[in-house]
């Protein structure tokens, strides 16, 4: 059953990405270009996107476990320090280069895209290179979301 | 600042949004889970015991998503513009950034500001600026 709804989830939320634009590099990048053509689009997927999460996540929170029983596993920091800021400080540069992110990358990847293969491969790439830094400093991990 | 109207599309956006925020719903309600895609796809670069088959399962859907839409209405292209080196770069800012700040634009932006977490604001606050000062580096600036 787990593996159901997560497999719908992933579907839903990739056809949410095709049917916005948001899988459209280029569709991102006339968002984050404010001194170009402006599209507003990605603000409009935000909005519709949390608009429903708001409701489903106000009823997470009150439960211990989910609909089927499994563990609620929501991430408990509340801290705001170097690591998440540098760490998305990255991730803006690279998603403003490539006008892609991870969710975009891999259905650009469904769909046969080239480079957006690449980026996902690259991306893996500096996923791994963090598990090894990570290894090599022993520290506690945050919670990942 | 002018907005391209003829680029703009804000019923289809808002709902595709709204079927993102679907997905993040059933996801945390069925599954107890944050629909973070960095976040599923880096724990399966370290795997724990009855904890892969639902990130896996995760994951294909979003793959297989252009396959189920084809069913129904022409896939749209994406366009990239970025070249091949580019492409490498960002996806390896991409990689370790989003590991880092544990988070990315579903994890943080979608699920993260649905659950009115701080944390989240301030990773989206930031990574939505370093987006908008790339583009107008690359974009208008002296970097080609």
């Amino acid at each position: 059953m787990p593996i159901v709804t997560a497999l719908l989830a992933g579907l839903l939320f990739g056809l949410g990405l095709i049917v916005s634009g948001m899988a459209d590099p280029s569709k991102v990048l006339g968002f984050l270009d404010l001194a170009g053509a402006w599209d507003p689009s990605l603000a409009f997927v935000m909005a519709g996107a949390i608009a429903v999460g708001l409701g489903a996540f106000a009823v997470a929170r009150r439960r211990r476990t989910s609909l089927i029983g499994l563990d609620m596993k929501l991430p408990a920091s509340a801290t705001v320090d170097r690591r998440l800021l540098g760490g998305s400080l990255l991730f803006g540069i690279g998603w403003g280069i490539a006008g892609l992110c991870p969710g975009p990358g891999l259905v650009a990847l469904g769909m046969g895209q080239p480079k957006a293969t690449v980026f996902v491969l690259a991306m893996l790439a500096g996923m791994g290179i963090f598990e090894w830094l990570e290894s090599r400093a022993p520290k506690a991990t945050q919670g990942q979301t | 600042m002018n907005t391209a109207w003829n680029a703009f599309t804000p019923y289809a956006s808002l709902a595709g949004g709204a079927v993102i925020g679907l997905a993040a719903s059933v996801l945390v309600l069925f599954n107890g889970r944050i629909a973070g895609i960095s976040g599923v796809l880096g724990g399966l670069l370290e795997p724990r015991a009855g904890d892969t088959g639902w990130r896996l399962a995760f994951v294909g859907g979003l793959v297989a998503a252009p396959a189920v839409y084809a069913l129904f209405a022409p896939v749209p292209s994406p366009h990239v513009s970025a070249s091949w080196g580019a492409m490498v770069l960002a996806g390896l800012l991409v990689g370790v950034g989003t590991r880092y700040g544990s988070g990315c634009t579903s994890g943080h932006g979608v699920c993260g500001l649905s659950r009115l977490s701080p944390r989240s604001l301030a990773a989206t606050a930031t990574f939505m600026a370093a987006g908008f000062a790339t583009v107008l580096l690359v974009r208008h600036g002296l970097v080609h």
